[in-house]
Formats: C-alpha cells, sequence, structure tokens
C-alpha cells in the first residue's frame, strides 16, 4: 500500500549518512562491510522500494542483521531502522521461500505507486538521471521482490526455518521435544552428538540448536503456574502475566520467580491459561501475518483478564507486544474472530492492540514505576549485568534494572565492556546463522570472564540460553539468571547458591 | 598486458589477491558503496575491493596501474567533502577490514594501527596506560585513522592538541604505482623532505596509507568544562577573544547561536539556559593546579564580557550534559528543517564577529534560516544552511547563500575549509583562494607521486586536471589552445615537449621518497615483532616498466603557459553548478534532484567548429 511505502521512505529519509551505526552494528563489527552495517541495509532496501530486484547477495544481508536494534540507539537522526528491517525482512522472505508471504503480495501491488515516485528517500539510487524514468512508472510494480532464481534459499534452508517456525512459537510442541532431549541428555548422548560434526552436516542449525539446549532447570517446574496469584500485603495493581514459549518451556523457574516478585511487591498477578505465542519470533522474521494471528489471540486473552498492565518478562517479548498497534495497522482487518462478548464490531484491532501496547511492561520498568514493597535481604555476589538487546535498545530499558539491582544489599553489580553490543542469540538468529552468532557469543562471553563476576544476569530467555552455551564449552562455571530470579531470591532470603553460584 | 585487463576482467585477478569474497561486483550492493558521509555527490564503483593487508592492498594498487583502472581508497565513509567518491569507471578500495591495532608502545607514547582502525578505538586501546590519541573528529566513534589522514582531520580540542598531521610520525604506504614503501621514520624526527607532512591531508591522491604510527598523549590530569550563555553571538565572540588574548589555549572553545540551541534542545534536551542568543563551551585540561587557576580566569573574562549564565561542570557527567547538545547539533539541526547544508570555513579569530554579522545578514537578504555552530577558539565557522527541500527556489537560494558565505570567508582572509577537506564539493573554489601557479606547483607534488593520475582523481584540483588527464574526458582541441592562450604539450611521448620541471612528474621523485624510508633508522613500531619492516616492496607489486602509457594531454604539470590570461591569472572562471546539492546537502540525497557523477567539465564544448 502506498501509505505503507511513503512511510517507509521518510522513514529512509531521516538517514543522513552519517555512518553513527556502523560500529554499533554487531555484523559490521564481524565484517567490516557497508552492506553488513545498518546505513548499507537502509540503502539495499531503498533499491527495492525504488524497484531494483532483490539479489540473493543483498538478500543475505538482510538475513544476517540479528534486529538487536544497537543502531537506533546509536543514531543521532532517529531513523526508525526496525520499521526498515522489517519491510525488508518480509520481501527477503518472500522472495526467499519461493512465494508469496501470505497477506503481503498482492496488497502491496497497489495502485498509488506514481506518487511515490515523485520524491522518495534516497531519490535518483536507481540511476535514473531523467524525468522520464522516474516518473513515468518504470517502477511500477510489486514492491515484493521478485528476486531471480538464485535468491531462493536452499531447500535445506527453507526445511530449517519450516521446522522452527512451526515449533518454536507452540509451547506445547517445544516441550514434547524436550523429552528426547532430556533422554539424550541422561545418557550423555546430546554431548557426543554435539562434538561430532554429523548434526551440522544434516544442518548447521541442528549443531547449533544442540550446542544450545540448555540441562535441564535447577528447579523443575513444579505443576503449571495457577491463573491467579494474590498479592501479598496490600493490593497495589492487578497485572497480567506473559509466561512466553522458550521462556515457559526452558526456564519455568524464571516464570515462577516472577510471578512471586510480583506478589511479594502488592500485585494480583493473573496469568491466563492456554497463552501461545505473542508472535516475537514469527515479527522478527518477516513472517508478518503468522505474527498478526499471534498477537490477536494474545490481545484478546489479556483484554479477557482485565488487568492494570501486561507484564514481560522476556525483552523478544516485550518489546514485540509494544509494536503491535504497527503490526496490526499494516495488515488488513480479519473477521472479528476473538471479538470479545459485547464488544462493538467496530472497535478495531488496531485500536485494541494499541490499548494493549500501552499496558505492556517490562518485568523491570514495571518494578521500577510501582516502586519497591518487599524488604530485600542481602545477596553476597558480584553479577555482570547483560543488556538484552530488545531490552536496552528496543525498549530503551537500561536504567531500570540496574536500579532494581543496586537496591539489592551487598550484591555487587558490574558492567560489561562493550556493554551494547549483542550476545549473537537474536531471537532465532543463532539457528539461522550460526556461523556469526557463535562469534559474538565468544565475545560476549570474553566480556563476562574479563569482568570477573561469578554471575550473569540478562532479561531474556535467547540470551540466557547463549551465553551459557559458550560458557559452558569453555568450562566456566558462571551461573546465568534473569533479573527476576535475583529479586526473588533476595526478597526470600535465599542464599546466593540458590542461583546455581559455586 | 595493458589492454587484456578490462574492469570486468579485473575481477578473478582482484579475487585472486583478496579472495572472491571480498570483491563486490552485485550492482545492489556496489550501490551501498556511492557516496561518503555527502550524499550530494554519488558514484557507483565499478568495483569494490575489501583488502585484508598491506601486501593485498599493494597488489591490488598495482594491478589497477598495470590496467590503467583508476582507483579511490575509502575508510569508513563519513568525508565531508566527497573525497571518497568512487569512480564509475574504477575499483573502490575499502580498508575497513584492516582495522588491527598493531602494536601500542606506553613507554614510547606511540601506537601503529591499520588504516581501518577508528579514531576512537585508538583511545580506547591507549586509555589503559593513561593515553589517548589526541584528534577528535565529531565522528570519532566511527571515522577510521586511515581517513583522519588522508583529510587532516581535527576535532573540537585540536585548538591545543593539534591535527592529525601533529600526530602522525610514519606512515607505510601504497604508492599509485603499488609500492609498498615507508614515509618517515616513526619517532617525528624529521630529517629530509617531510613527506609525512605532504602525505597527510592529500585527500587519497598520493597514495593509500597502510600502517599509520600515532603518537599517544597522556590523558589530561584534570578536565574543567564551562558553559556560558550571552545575549548575542558578538559578545560570546567578545569572550573568545578576550580568552585568548589572555594567553589561556583552552583544550577547546564552542559556539552556539540561538538556532542550533533550539535544534540541540529538541534532539536531546541538553537544558541549555533558556532564552540565549548564544552559547560558548570553555574546556580546559592539563595539570590539576594549571586548571584550576585557568578556570578561575576564564571565569572572569567571560563574565566580563556578558554573560548572562555560567555553568561549570569537573565531573564526567556533568561535562557529558554539556558536550551532548554541542555533539547533537548536526545531526539535530535535521528537527527544525527538512534539509540542510553543513558549511566548512575559516576565518581570523578576530574577523568572527564581523563575519558572523555578514552571513546574518546574508541570510535575513536571502530569507533564508542560518545555524551557526562552530570551533570559535580557531575560528573554524560550521554554518548550516536550512531550506526545505520540497522548493527547488529555496533549494537554489540556500545553495547560493551557502557559496556566499565561503566568499566571504576567503574575503577576510580565510579558508575555504577547516577539516571537512576539498574532495569534490569545493574542488570549485580552489580558483577561488589560489591562482594558476598556486594550484601548478601543487599538481607538480601529486605528479610527483602519481604520475598517471589514476590515484584518486577528480579530487582537490579544480577541472581541468593538469597532468595526466584521463584520456577520453576530453577530446578535440582544448579551447585554451584554440585560442592560441595555452600550448600542447604530449606527454611522456617522443613527441613531448619535456620541459625540466616537467620531468619532476616521473616516478624517479617517489623512488627517493622509498629509499628515504629505506634509509630511515629505526622502524616504526620497532621492538613490536608484528610491525612490518620499513621500505619492504611488493615486489610483484612494482609497475612493470615504471612509465605509464603514453597519454595526450593538454598542457603540463609545470608548464602549462597561459597568455592573455586576467591580471589574476584564474584561466577560466569556472561556471557554478546549478544543481542545488553541490555542498553537503543531507537531504539532497532523499530528493529526486541528482548530481552526476562528474561535475560538467567546465571545458566541455561542442565537437567540431
Amino acid at each position: 500500500m502506498s501509505d505503507e511505502h511513503d512511510q517507509l521512505r521518510s522513514v529512509i529519509k531521516d538517514c543522513v549518512h552519517c555512518g553513527f551505526c556502523l560500529p554499533a552494528c554487531p555484523t559490521y563489527q564481524l565484517w567490516g562491510e557497508e552492506m553488513d552495517s545498518p546505513r548499507g541495509r537502509i540503502y539495499l532496501a531503498n533499491q527495492v522500494l525504488d524497484g531494483a530486484e532483490l539479489t540473493a547477495a543483498a538478500a543475505e544481508h538482510f538475513d544476517r542483521c540479528l534486529g538487536c536494534m544497537a543502531c537506533m540507539t546509536a543514531c543521532p537522526s532517529g531513523v526508525q531502522y526496525d520499521q526498515v528491517i522489517e519491510a525488508a525482512r518480509v520481501w527477503t522472505e518472500e522472495a526467499r521461500s519461493g512465494e508469496p508471504v501470505p497477506g503481503t503480495g498482492p496488497r502491496d501491488a497497489g495502485p498509488a505507486r506514481g506518487a511515490e515516485a515523485e520524491d522518495g528517500g534516497l531519490a535518483g539510487v536507481d540511476g535514473a538521471e531523467g524525468p522520464s524514468a522516474r516518473a513515468g512508472g518504470t517502477t511500477d510494480r510489486s514492491i515484493s521482490p521478485k528476486g531471480g532464481a538464485d535468491v531462493k534459499r536452499r531447500l535445506r534452508d527453507r526445511a530449517v526455518r519450516a521446522a522452527i517456525f512451526s515449533v518454536f512459537p507452540y509451547p506445547r510442541r517445544l516441550r514434547a521435544l524436550t523429552g528426547p532431549l532430556r533422554a539424550a541428555q541422561r545418557t550423555g548422548l546430546d554431548r557426543r552428538l554435539a562434538r561430532g560434526t554429523l548434526p551440522d552436516r544434516v544442518s548447521p542449525a541442528l549443531g547449533a540448536a544442540l550446542r544450545l539446549a540448555p540441562p535441564r532447570p535447577r528447579e523443575a517446574a513444579r505443576g503449571v503456574l495457577p491463573e491467579r496469584v494474590a498479592a501479598r500485603g496490600p493490593r497495589r495493581a492487578v497485572v497480567g502475566m506473559l509466561t512466553g514459549c522458550v521462556q515457559s518451556v526452558f526456564f519455568p523457574q524464571v516464570n515462577a520467580a516472577t510471578a512471586r516478585v510480583l506478589a511479594a511487591e502488592g500485585c494480583d498477578v493473573i496469568i491466563p491459561r492456554g497463552q501461545g505465542c505473542c508472535g516475537a519470533l514469527s515479527l522478527h522474521s518477516g513472517r508478518a501475518e503468522e505474527a498478526a494471528r499471534f498477537a490477536r489471540r494474545t490481545i484478546a486473552q489479556f483484554e479477557r483478564a482485565g488487568v492494570d498492565a501486561v507484564v514481560v518478562n522476556s525483552a523478544g517479548c516485550g518489546s514485540a507486544m509494544k509494536e503491535y498497534e504497527r503490526l496490526l495497522a499494516g495488515l488488513p482487518e480479519p473477521d472479528p474472530t476473538f471479538a470479545l462478548a459485547g464488544q462493538e464490531e467496530s472497535v478495531s484491532w488496531v485500536a485494541r492492540a494499541g490499548a494493549l501496547s500501552g499496558k505492556v511492561r517490562d518485568l523491570a520498568e514495571f518494578l521500577a514505576e510501582l516502586g519497591p514493597a518487599a524488604p530485600r535481604h542481602p545477596l553476597p555476589v558480584t553479577a555482570a549485568y547483560h543488556d538484552a538487546c530488545h531490552l536496552a535498545h528496543a525498549q530503551r530499558i537500561t536504567r531500570q534494572p540496574r536500579e532494581l539491582l543496586s537496591a539489592i544489599p551487598s550484591l555487587r553489580v558490574v558492567e560489561l565492556p562493550d556493554a551494547g553490543m549483542c550476545c549473537g542469540s537474536a531471537g532465532v538468529y543463532n539457528l539461522l546463522q550460526p556461523g556469526a552468532a557463535r562469534e559474538l557469543g565468544r565475545r560476549k562471553a570474553d566480556a563476562v570472564l574479563a569482568t570477573g563476576a561469578r554471575l550473569v544476569i540478562s532479561a531474556n530467555p535467547g540470551c540466557t540460553l547463549q551465553i551459557t552455551a559458550e560458557l559452558g564449552r569453555r568450562g566456566e562455571s558462571i551461573a546465568a539468571v534473569h533479573t527476576a530470579e535475583i529479586l526473588d531470591a533476595s526478597i526470600r532470603g535465599l542464599p546466593a547458591g540458590s542461583l546455581g553460584v559455586r | 598486458m595493458t589492454e587484456a585487463l578490462t574492469i570486468e576482467g579485473l575481477v578473478p585477478r582482484l579475487a585472486a589477491i583478496a579472495g572472491r569474497e571480498n570483491v563486490i561486483t552485485d550492482p545492489l550492493e556496489l550501490r551501498t558503496y556511492e557516496c561518503d558521509g555527502l550524499t550530494s555527490h554519488r558514484a557507483v564503483p565499478a568495483l569494490v575491493v575489501l583488502p585484508a593487508t598491506a601486501e593485498e592492498t599493494a597488489a591490488i594498487v598495482a594491478l589497477c596501474a598495470a590496467a590503467g583502472v583508476p582507483f579511490v581508497a575509502r575508510g569508513s565513509g563519513t568525508g565531508l567533502s566527497g573525497g571518497a567518491l568512487p569512480r564509475e569507471d574504477g575499483v573502490l578500495i575499502v580498508m575497513s577490514r584492516m582495522r588491527r591495532i598493531i602494536e601500542i608502545d606506553p613507554v614510547s607514547r606511540r601506537a601503529v594501527v591499520e588504516p581501518g582502525v577508528t579514531n576512537l578505538s585508538v583511545s580506547k586501546a591507549a586509555a589503559p596506560y593513561g593515553l589517548f590519541y589526541a584528534p577528535d573528529p565529531s565522528s570519532q566513534v566511527i571515522c577510521s585513522v586511515g581517513g583522519n589522514v588522508a583529510e587532516n582531520s581535527g576535532g573540537a580540542h585540536c585548538l591545543k592538541h593539534g591535527f592529525t598531521v601533529h600526530h602522525v610520525t610514519g606512515l607505510e604506504i601504497v604508492t599509485p604505482s603499488g609500492e609498498l614503501t615507508w614515509l618517515g621514520d616513526g619517532t617525528g624526527v624529521v630529517s629530509g623532505y617531510d613527506l609525512v607532512g605532504a602525505f597527510i591531508g592529500s585527500e587519497g591522491t598520493l597514495g593509500i596509507a597502510t600502517k599509520i604510527v600515532v603518537k599517544l598523549t597522556p590523558l589530561p590530569e584534570a578536565v574543567h568544562t564551562l558553559l556560558a550563555a550571552y545575549p548575542t553571538m558578538a559578545a560570546g565572540g567578545a569572550a573568545v577573544s578576550g580568552i585568548i588574548a589572555a594567553g589561556i589555549v583552552p583544550a577547546a572553545i564552542e559556539m552556539m547561536d540561538a538556532l542550533s540551541i533550539e535544534a540541540a534542545e529538541a534532539a536531546v534536551a541538553c537544558g541549555y539556559p533558556e532564552g540565549a542568543g548564544a552559547v560558548l563551551i570553555v574546556e580546559l585540561d592539563g595539570p590539576a593546579s594549571e586548571v584550576e587557576a585557568e578556570v578561575g580566569c576564564v571565569r572572569s573574562l567571560c563574565m566580563k564580557a556578558g554573560a548572562t549564565e555560567i555553568r561549570a561542570a569537573d565531573d564526567a557527567a556533568r561535562r557529558a550534559a554539556i558536550w551532548a547538545g554541542r555533539k547533537s547539533a548536526f545531526a539535530a539541526v535535521g528537527r527544525i528543517s527538512p534539509s540542510f547544508i553543513v558549511q566548512d570555513g575559516v576565518v581570523p579569530r578576530t574577523a568572527l564577529g564581523a563575519v558572523l554579522g555578514r552571513i546574518a545578514s546574508l541570510s535575513a537578504d536571502a530569507g533564508i534560516r542560518v545555524a551557526n555552530v562552530f570551533h570559535a577558539g580557531d575560528g573554524n565557522l560550521h554554518p548550516l544552511v536550512l531550506y526545505d527541500d520540497g522548493s527547488s527556489a529555496e533549494a537554489e537560494a540556500a545553495e547560493v547563500l551557502s557559496g556566499a558565505i565561503l566568499d566571504t570567508c576567503i574575503e577576510y582572509g580565510g579558508s575555504i575549509t577547516g577539516e571537512h577537506g576539498v574532495g569534490v564539493d569545493k574542488s570549485r573554489y580552489m580558483p577561488k583562494m589560489f591562482d594558476a601557479d598556486d594550484l601548478d606547483t601543487m599538481q607538480l607534488v601529486r605528479c610527483a607521486f602519481d604520475p598517471a593520475s589514476l590515484c584518486n582523481p577528480g579530487k582537490v584540483f579544480p577541472t581541468p586536471r593538469l597532468c595526466g588527464e584521463v584520456p577520453g574526458a576530453r577530446r578535440g582541441t582544448h579551447p585554451a589552445v584554440a585560442a592560441g592562450q595555452a600550448e600542447l604539450f604530449l606527454w611522456f611521448t617522443e613527441r613531448a615537449v619535456v620541459l625540466p620541471s616537467a620531468r619532476l612528474a616521473r616516478p624517479c621523485a617517489l623512488r627517493g621518497a622509498s629509499s628515504l624510508g629505506a634509509r630511515g633508522a629505526s622502524p616504526p613500531g620497532a621492538g613490536g615483532a608484528s610491525a612490518a619492516r620499513p621500505s619492504r616492496r611488493a615486489s610483484a607489486a612494482r609497475r612493470p616498466g615504471g612509465v605509464p602509457p603514453a597519454r595526450h594531454v593538454y598542457g603540463t604539470c609545470a608548464a602549462r603557459h597561459v597568455r592573455g590570461a586576467s591580471p589574476t591569472r584564474r584561466v577560466p572562471s569556472f561556471p557554478r553548478r546549478t544543481s542545488p546539492s553541490a555542498h553537503h546537502t543531507y537531504q539532497a540525497t532523499h530528493s529526486s534532484r541528482r548530481t552526476p557523477p562528474s561535475p560538467p567539465h567546465p571545458y566541455q564544448w561542442p565537437q567540431g567548429p
């Protein structure tokens, strides 16, 4: 739709090509190529917007973007790079999967292309000198790039992507996989497999998955969290809680700790049953339609819960949920399948998304706003705080978690060198781009070890998996925990050992 | 051999040198390299190659030289004069993969770095030793040291600490013929010609630096920053003069006017004093006792000049708060105007008030706003000319105004550039500052290094280029020749009238350079095993034959005879470009106007009579 394209062009127009984003970009740090920098990707996106055919090489650079949004923090001009890369991912996904992504193709071939040709973005990047090429509608083609045959992903890569997106956003399917995983871990088969080259030969993603698979949680998730956890002491708020996919399957103890901390701080915690994926994984991988389906479901669920705030303890999910409005604004309204009983049909999904997004808070953000009520007990340990990209860059939350942690007696929090740099996890990036992810993981682990900390604190399950795997590979016994777990331990007066600190 | 190597033919050869993955040929990828920080000038390079070592760079340059293909070096692409603008018929050599800090020697207080290393990372690496790398361009987080060498970059603190040229003591370079050699010996003591000095600021026209020996400066014991608010720019200017006259050399004196304060406020909410017509930022550094004494002195001088408010910052956080507004100013102006031109000119400090007054009246006459953010201490102005790129008349007027500001700088005895360089953007102003003899003399230096004119051609000098004119760029009889104003020489052919001075143009001068390097006793980075030996020549990289192919050129480097020219001997005046996007027009990139890759040749004439 031309509105969207105009919007994208105006975002791109904000870029003044100063290059301040380059040093913040993990892939530019790795490879030093312009195309693997935000500035270069914006340039590539603009060419596609101007009608250039997406080449395999260019598509690869979009795929390689971690989506860490460190560039947005670095940008002095306020360029909304997230919008650029999300659009680029949709084009890439369409061109590379060899089939139009549902809901994006025909819509894009809107009639109003002429208007965009007038003055857009990096005008003239297509090399057209004269007005004939610009205004004459030669760019009148679908924005969804029909890349050449070589743009398509290889069959194996497509299969891997299909597998990932049919498992990860579904906690039940993910949980079903943990059975064989735990069995392999008990027999040591996983380590033997990971040491060999077989998994990598089958697929680098499989190799990466085996290396990343977390050990059994320290505290088994004793049953499922109740639907409602009552506030301790006077009630200060009623909050909903998102349990997440990876978080609920691999880190149930984090969700339990989150609920306990919220309750201890005087919140009634509503944990809607049957929660699904919030759509973050799909949204951050160019699968807009799929993301929208998850988003609508999540919106409807939390509407029904009737809460003051929706607290999210996974940075990637929180960031996606705060963007629901923009996500749904770009898609046609479906039938009001999920409309609340008695709700006016005229309330659009976009409006409902906006209302929900307004209530979404990261755990640290929420607790900092609420202010502490429960007393904290000393926790004598040195911990390094790791900024999850989707918390620090996408949600700009860096102060609040540090304030919460510094309020814990005896806890010494140290900063990581190059703290704004991504650890390489980035959703499912470490499965799709295992090489780059491992190198970034190595650098992050070096940074952690340089601080001498005995504990790493991170507010995103992906980061925790990634950092734990790299530290584990080196035989280091540094535990990785969530901010919620630290707070929980301090409030309950548990020793540092309960967090796995040795 | 020469004719066999077309640009496409270079691909396998370059791939053999640098690896196929480091040779870029995809059209979309190539276009990402079409401009540097100055987006109004764009040219898609024919090929991009990213070498990893000095030897690879030398081999690439030698290959280009042998094939007669022009080449341009690029660092991080943050330049503001189009100095790294690629050639559509040439190879762009990107140095961003060469980013090793080879050695930090805290005892000798120097570092040896590769050209792709960013400016700030040198300081970061030196910080554990209590040292830093002093030149600090605003883009220091990303600009490369190699690019700093090419442009002789300064920064806010160069008032006290000096420019890049004051901090580089040795360079390993690849000559335009593909030879790897050292200039300077890394001690900073110059015997013989100061070729390091000649190379720094040559804007990539004399070769490509592949290793750089930089001085490291001890971190100051104390830093104190003052922010003074004034009702008018003139009052602020008086304070600057007062401080300098008192014999104080602050690390930096920066000034912002009301418009730029408004912009910075919009972008970063810097909280500068409300209603100020100008703010002055004075930073003092050095031994604590000295700084303490100077702070008191500066404070009273600022008050004497009529400051309405003075804020002091002696800790890092408050200092950062003061600098936040200043450092964000350029990008922030984008928030109060759809488009703007960043101009860069220098005036004598004593003329600051007069020039600012003139800019204000020019601005009022044109009905176009000009925001002023500048390095007041050394008279380096950065007027930001604000306009709406939706209106072509306004864009045109902004362009004219921006040119008029430069004219004013020259009129007051200043310069057309303080730190952004000449590049392609300001080459047309060169004849306004230098007469033909000056330019010819500069060409002699250039030709001594690059007789074939393949190394970053089309930069710095206004067209017509004098020596090594690229064949095909101008065919037919030169009008100056036709008018009997200039004599025609054929260069490096039997028929050539080789004048004594023209002989200098041969590569022999360059050999002199490398043998000088060879003689230089202590290798830079001596003691560091990984530091390269001086004067190591890439034998394979040497130009076959040593003499460039015969070229037909109009005029020679030194012997262009102009008869009956105007008294100023400026031949002939350059038509002003009509494109409004000639300067650093941030937004020009995004408008539908597009400057042709090379500016229209001022000597374009119709074929035939």
